[in-house]
């Protein structure tokens, strides 16, 4: 269960690698991480995931800004010296031990007795379910299996925060969805808060208590997964979790107006919203379709292409106002076959399904 | 069709005309003398020319001199020394060279660390006599210092490179993994670097130990009177007269290097 006490704190931290021309890695990110709570950095490559996970384990320090860890400042502390532990991308397991040795290895550097060592191990290889290849060498078990002795060796040691960059990305997919289960149960069982880095919006979803949106070196906004994808606040947000419908508008008093004078309805809380032009998000399962009953003010599109996808179908129509907008619908076992290439349909929105985006 | 098989089928160097005479030319030109300095060296005459019945008197004349033994214990004893701290240093040195961000002066270094393999050894078989002449006219020391300096001079290089190719191929996430794991930097290079690198350590430490048992040209110039090593003894004797005991000696040279020199490639290959 999460609470409200922070693990981590991140206080406008700036990391900056001098070149050529400075790479801005980090640029002012202030973040704050709950105790056992499965929290997501999301972004795409080069977004600065990493960099901000190196920075909290201690490989690399901030150029300003401060870490706090139970709201003791860390930033400056070697990386031996901190309750972290990483789970790397491509495992960093130990080749020239065995897979107890590798989990052993940060308790005996802890000075944990041997038969404390011992019985750990024992029960982290249970905990991964790995009690059989104890003995192996990291080179003769599968990618999957060096997943589970890499968790192992990292949790051992009862760390504050486990740090996961990109741990499922080089598995197959299969094997990725068992290891998402598995991690979260992993999380629960222990209680340790993992930071958890993908650039795989589903992933992030489904897996997360909350997650960190970031872009070019900042967090771009944070939240739960419902929060996210409900209620982006910006067109880059809305496009990398999800798909999405972008449309020019101008706020009226409570409508948003489209280019070609169509009134939309918006929803109490956007009612607040001052006039102007915005970009407003529509998601594409938030749509109903019907027949077009030729009213004059009705929010209309011509379909100009289906796509069928076996649990969805999804029509793309062109608007009135010229945009391109897509439209997902579950399908059923009574299909008709209303809606056909050409064919000019009505569009219902829920007032709630209307989103306006700060830029 | 006799066209274009010959245009479809993948260059072969066995299809290059002579290839198999030039081939034979030079095994027979490296392995032949060392195939019958070898065969001599079990010959029960002392003739060069005959050979007359199968023995190991040579080897019993050889092992029963005590100049042979004199000197062969030096050359192990300076062979074991120099590549040992060659090694020691060679380690650092990579290390330093690898681990390191890139720092002003790393390309010198690593020039320096070479330079060995680029100056002809004679040029610095020379230099070495006259610096050495000046510090034993100016000290009076004419020890075994002055040879142990210079032979792990040269022995560097040799100890450095496989140590390095090493340290380069080695994941640089398997130290940080170390620290993340509480590990003190010490304990780091203790526990996984160097098990890590060993294999190249003991490969270096191999090469260069040969390299030192087989040097003539720097001992001949930097021993001291009456400090011979075996190869230097070797060509003493050759001076003079060749005696199938050289033949021994140098059978038994071989042997050494042949062992030490497969174990370093068997080291250094690397293993998946
Ligand atoms: N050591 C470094 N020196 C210079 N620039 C660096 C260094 N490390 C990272 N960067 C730059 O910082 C930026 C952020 O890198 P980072 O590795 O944090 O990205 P990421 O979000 O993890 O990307 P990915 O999803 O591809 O792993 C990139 O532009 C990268 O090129
Ligand atoms: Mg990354």
């Amino acid at each position: 269960m999460t609470t409200n006490d922070e693990a981590i704190e991140i206080k406008n931290a700036l990391k900056v690698y001098k070149g050529d021309t400075d790479v801005y890695a980090l640029n002012d990110v202030s973040l704050m991480i709950k105790k056992n709570e499965f929290f997501t950095l999301l972004g795409p490559s080069g977004c600065g995931k990493t960099t901000l996970l190196r920075l909290i384990a201690g490989f690399e320090h901030p150029t300003s800004g401060t870490i706090l860890l139970n709201k003791e400042d860390i930033s400056l502390l070697p990386p031996n010296k901190r309750p972290v532990n990483t789970v790397f991308q491509n495992y960093a397991l130990f080749p020239h031990m065995t897979v107890g040795g590798n989990i052993a290895f940060g308790l005996e550097m802890l000075g944990w007795s041997k038969s404390e060592v011992a019985s750990a191990v024992d029960e982290m290889l249970e905990l991964v379910k790995m009690q059989d290849l104890k003995n192996r060498r990291p080179a003769e078990i599968s990618g999957g299996q060096q997943q589970r002795v890499a968790l192992a060796r990292a949790l051992a040691p009862k760390p504050q925060v486990l740090l996961l960059d990109e741990p499922l990305s080089a598995l197959d997919l299969k094997l990725r969805k068992q290891m998402q289960i598995e991690l979260k149960r992993l999380q629960s069982e222990t209680g340790i808060t993992f930071v958890f880095v993908t650039h795989d919006q589903e992933e992030a979803l489904t897996m997360s208590d909350r997650i960190a949106v970031m872009n070019e070196g900042k967090i771009l906004q944070y939240g739960n997964p419902r929060d996210i994808y409900h209620h982006p606040e910006n067109k880059f947000v809305a496009n990398f979790i999800g798909d999405s419908n972008f449309l020019l508008a101008d706020i009226q008093n409570g409508n948003a107006v489209l280019t070609d004078g169509t009134e939309l309805k918006l929803s109490k809380e956007n009612k607040q919203v001052s006039n102007g032009q915005k970009s407003i998000l529509i998601r594409p399962e938030h749509v109903q379709m019907s027949k077009a009953k030729g009213s004059k003010k009705a929010f209309e599109g011509k379909i100009s292409n289906i796509v069928y996808f076996g649990t969805d179908t999804h029509f793309h129509l062109e608007l009135k106002t010229g945009d391109d907008f897509t439209i997902r619908k579950q399908n059923t076992p009574n299909e008709g076959t209303d809606f056909e290439i050409g064919a000019v349909v009505e569009l219902t929105i829920d007032e709630n399904a209307i989103q306006i985006l700060n830029d | 069709m006799a066209r274009s098989s010959l245009f479809n089928r993948p260059f072969e160097i066995k299809r290059i005309p002579s290839f198999q005479s030039i081939a034979l030319f030079t095994f027979v030109g490296l392995y032949g003398p060392i195939i019958i300095l070898i065969t001599y060296s079990f010959n029960s005459s002392a003739s060069l020319g005959v050979f007359e019945s199968f023995s190991f008197q040579w080897y019993i004349t050889a092992w029963e001199n005590e100049k042979v033994q004199e000197a062969a214990f030096r050359s192990l004893y300076l062979a074991a020394t120099a590549a040992t701290i060659a090694t020691i240093a060679a380690t650092m040195a990579a290390l330093a060279t690898t681990r390191t961000k890139k720092f002003r002066g790393m390309t010198l270094i690593f020039v320096i660390i070479n330079q060995p393999l680029m100056i002809p050894e004679i040029v610095t078989a020379v230099a070495l006599l006259v610096f050495f002449a000046m510090i034993k006219i100016a000290t009076g020391y004419t020890g075994m210092l002055y040879l142990i300096i210079a032979h792990t001079a040269f022995c560097i290089p040799f100890a450095y490179l496989p140590i390095r190719a090493r340290l380069e191929s080695m994941d640089l996430t398997l130290e940080t993994a170390g620290a993340d794991l509480y590990a003190t930097p010490w304990k780091t290079f203790q526990r996984i670097t160097l098990p890590m690198i060993w294999p190249g350590i003991i490969a270096g430490y191999m090469l260069a130990f040969v390299i030192s048992l087989d040097d003539v040209v720097i001992s001949e110039f930097v021993k001291s009177a009456g400090q011979e090593t075996l190869p230097t003894y070797m060509l003493g004797q050759l001076r003079r007269f060749i005696t199938p005991e050289t033949n021994a000696i140098a059978t038994v040279n071989i042997a050494v290097s042949v062992i030490l020199v497969s174990g370093f490639f068997l080291l250094t290959q690397r293993k998946k």
